[in-house]
């Protein structure tokens, strides 16, 4: 149980540093050029000095800057997020409808990412410098390499406008609004191409981390002591190296949890899927302060969430660490 | 770039326009000669999603495309940009202009089922266009009341004379009706019918989904007859250009509005088959690209520097070369797309001539001193990739003779801030969007007094007496010819001083499926309503 104390002790540390960052996203957004106004008038085409000074008061815009910090940090310890200004709708019920198709790609995305970075990862090592590895390390470079956006046009030039096999854009098929088995069927459907996007990339740094992993620890004395018991390869391979090479990859998910959050903004917007990178960008567009703010503070909750879980699995993966402590 | 496609279909509007007009009684005659087909399901790009939805508190095209098939105003353009009675079946205006009384259609139901009746016009007026509406608030700044004297006349009275035909050409855009009985309680802005419109139109609001799509569908009590053909309307938001040009090309876009696909795309589609791509059916919804001085640097409060920053950039060479046939050289701020107020283009114009920028500026005392004579600061607006492009062209045409220029980007919020409020630029670029008569979009740009922050007017410094007179005599004056010709005063006053220059017009582009009909049939159709719409087999 000593990892769990560990693991919340690193919880309780974050709090202080969530309100840092609310803090210093909310004065970042001061210093860009126009407000929530701005943006709403470059929206409409124009608009009158009254309006625009009825607008801000309506968005509480007409307070100076401290006295908006105050009224947040008030609001957001009693759990208010606020009201979003492009939405018209509270921050919480914006974000929560949002929440679900950026999880969900994200949770598919990093599960193909993980699942096949390890394969390949493996069986590169295991033939490390013949055939195998040079063709997946290629591949590997290649993925990397290519920008998302491009990766995802292409895929919807391919399977949508060609093959015509799979959707080439949304969450949902909107003429024919199905439920049950079907609907979930349908949104598989409309994700196969955002997770292959947004996957493959976080595939090539998977698999590289995998093989270099695997090649260190098959080098390391335990791994000869267990062949020289007498055990066979796959035996060793999967009993004996692959848990300690897995220590890197579920550190990596740990970082990159957050770093697919903000990634999806890119493949959000390519297959026009409504989900919470795209409300990101829309909102610092907008100047939307609290809708923004909210998405930070969110975002900043799942990153700790993900860490804790990857702190759990640390102690499963090495007891050591839990035994230190 | 191969626009042959997008020519051929100039030509068949130019032959189809001519076939309206000898086929008065019955102008759709023209086009028809399939039977029009109920039904069908017609999707709609729609690329930039608005905060509200409903027309009569917000002028813009982001909201007509949605809000017009679902609301509709009193008067719209028929094909020839006349004006054409929707909810208002005539009007008259007394000989002082002072008074507009519009007899409005009977027998009009809401979405809801309550009838529509002239207390929805007063209310709307009143407390929407007066109060909230962009332009509307200055258009109707000398509205003191709207009189229903029965359910089917409502009397608007000004305080200074409105031309008549000022309103009818401003009305198509800023005379949206909303109902009364579902806005008169609470903060208008904050109903939550604006995300859930209802009006009298011919399609009825369905659905919402932020981020992803909004339904509407046919309105079985629609008052004209056998109107509407569709089924339903689908908007799908759809934010990446590129993106939304695949789905055009999967079958599962129809109509990509208001220029809503990149240049190259849309003239890759303009030679498919499947594709009309063209500009008719936008020319309510002309631009012009601008380049607006800042008076407060010495330099350009100089009338010689503005005329040779003008002398020194080739403008048709930049729209040969980077725009195509989606822009045309332009004359000045009123586009020759408006019949009513163009002034032709015989008014001061600065053609390319690098030789006499040189000397120009070397008259007016600006030395070259290791190349350069001085460094502007020049702002894009971000709304286009023709503002990007044209902002580089600028730059690399000024330096040419001494003037270095810095471009400064900003996003929408932060340019307006910049050069409207803020005047933290020396050039700024955008678009002036021309609204079918001056004195709604255009005369702003050029009066004096304008409120500091208030985006797309005189925020340059500058005033002048004589156009700001010529301005306010135009705006009360009630006979046509004598305003025409105000306006004509107008443009040379201002193309003479130049504060802002408009070099380029451009029409939006419309990227539709072959397999639509009655499109593109009325100046601004994007926004129109789509009763006669349909889509064949």
């Amino acid at each position: 149980m000593r990892i769990l104390s560990l693991a919340g002790r690193r919880l309780a540390a974050s709090i202080p540093t969530l309100f840092l960052i609310l803090i210093g996203v909310f004065l970042l957004l001061q210093l860009a050029p126009g407000d929530t106004v701005d943006a709403l008038m470059a929206q409409m085409g124009g608009g009158d000095a009254a309006t625009a000074q009825q607008l801000r008061k309506f968005y509480g815009l007409d307070l100076s800057v401290p006295a908006q910090l105050g009224n947040y940090l008030w609001h957001l310890v009693r759990l208010d997020l606020g009201f979003s200004s492009i939405y018209g709708k509270p921050v919480a019920t914006v974000i929560l409808e949002r929440l679900p198709p950026t999880i969900l790609l994200m949770t598919a995305s990093l599960s193909f990412a993980f699942f096949f970075g390890l394969l390949f990862g493996v069986i590169a090592a295991r033939g490390v410098n013949r055939w195998p590895d040079t063709l997946i390390s290629t591949l590997g470079l290649i993925f990397y390499a290519t920008p998302s956006f491009w990766f995802g046009l292409m895929a919807i030039v391919v399977f949508s406008v060609y093959l015509q096999w799979l959707p080439s854009g949304g969450f949902q098929d909107i003429g024919t609004v199905q439920t049950g088995v079907r609907g979930v069927l349908d949104i598989a459907a409309h994700l196969v191409l955002p997770t292959l996007t947004l996957g493959l990339i976080f595939l090539a740094i998977y698999l590289r981390i995998m093989r270099a992993s695997m090649l260190e620890v098959l080098n390391l004395d335990f791994v000869r002591t267990a062949r020289a018991k007498g055990l066979d390869e796959t035996h060793v391979i999967t009993r004996h190296v692959l848990r300690n090479a897995l220590l890197p990859m579920v550190t990596l998910i740990g970082l990159q949890a957050g770093t697919m959050l903000g990634g999806s903004v890119v493949v959000e917007s390519v297959f026009s899927l409504p989900g919470l990178g795209r409300l990101a960008y829309e909102s610092v567009v907008q100047r939307d302060l609290n809708t923004l703010l909210g998405i930070v503070f969110v975002s900043a909750l799942l990153v700790i969430v993900v860490n804790f879980v990857v702190d759990l699995l640390y102690a499963r993966l090495d007891p050591r660490i839990a035994a230190e402590g | 770039m191969d626009l042959s496609r997008l020519e051929i279909n100039r030509r068949t509007a130019l032959l189809t326009s001519a076939a309206i007009a000898a086929n008065v009684i019955n102008p759709m005659r023209a086009f028809a000669q399939e039977t029009p087909r109920k039904g069908g399901v017609f999707n709609v790009h729609y690329g930039a999603e608005q905060r509200q939805l409903n027309p009569s508190i917000q002028a813009s095209t982001g909201v007509y495309i949605i809000g017009g098939k679902i609301q509709e105003n009193l008067v719209d353009l028929d094909a020839s940009g006349q004006p054409v009675g929707v909810l208002a079946e005539s009007w008259e205006a007394t000989p002082d202009g002072k008074t507009v009384t519009f007899k409005l259609r009977k027998g009009i139901t809401w979405h809801d089922g309550k009838p529509f009746t002239s207390e929805d016009v007063a209310f709307t007026a009143m407390n929407m266009w007066k109060k909230i509406l962009n332009y509307g608030s200055t258009l109707q700044l000398f509205l003191t009341s709207v009189d229903t004297p029965d359910p089917q006349t409502a009397i608007f009275r000004y305080e200074r004379p409105m031309p008549l035909n000022l309103l009818l050409r401003a009305l198509p855009d800023l005379g949206y009706v909303s109902a009364k009985h579902l806005y008169e309680s609470g903060d208008i802005r904050q109903n939550p019918t604006n995300l859930a419109p209802v009006g009298t139109g011919p399609f009825k609001f369905v659905k919402y989904e932020r981020g992803q799509y909004i339904i509407a569908e046919r309105n079985p009590d629609y008052w004209r007859p056998n109107a509407p053909y569709l089924d339903r309307i689908v908007w799908k938001v759809i934010t990446d250009r590129a993106a939304a040009a695949a789905q055009m090309e999967a079958g599962e876009l129809h109509y990509s509005p208001f220029s809503g696909l990149t240049i190259s795309d849309m003239a890759r589609l303009g030679k498919d088959k499947r594709f009309i791509v063209q500009t008719k059916g936008n020319e309510g919804n002309a631009r012009t690209n601008t380049i607006e001085f800042n008076f407060r640097r010495k330099e350009l409060s100089d009338i010689r520097v503005r005329r040779a920053i003008a002398h020194a950039i080739n403008v048709p060479f930049f729209i040969e070369n980077f725009l195509g046939d989606f822009a045309k050289l332009g004359t000045g701020p009123i586009p020759s797309t408006s019949t009513d107020f163009y002034p032709g283009p015989n008014t001061p114009q600065y053609p390319y001539d690098k030789a006499k920028a040189i000397a120009l500026l070397d008259e007016a005392g600006f030395k070259a001193t290791g190349g350069n004579r001085f460094a502007l600061k020049l702002l894009p607006a971000p709304w286009g990739e023709d503002i990007s492009l044209w902002s580089t062209f600028i730059q690399q045409s000024l330096g040419e003779v001494g003037i270095q220029v810095d471009i400064v980007r900003n996003d929408g919020g932060g340019f307006l801030k910049q050069v409207y409020d803020d005047h933290a630029f020396d050039l700024a670029t955008g678009w002036h969007q021309y609204r079918n008569d001056p004195a709604v979009s255009t005369t702003v740009w050029y009066r004096s007094g304008q409120p500091k922050g208030a985006p797309w007017t005189n925020q340059w410094g500058w005033e002048d007496k004589t156009v700001d007179k010529t301005i306010d005599d135009a705006a009360t004056e009630v006979d046509p010819v004598k305003r025409k010709a105000l306006y004509a005063d107008f443009v040379k006053e201002v193309n003479t001083e130049l504060p802002v220059w408009m070099p380029i017009e451009q029409i939006f582009v419309t990227v539709i499926t072959a397999k639509a009909r009655n499109h593109s049939n009325t100046p601004r159709w994007g926004s129109a309503s789509w009763h006669d719409l349909w889509l064949s087999a």
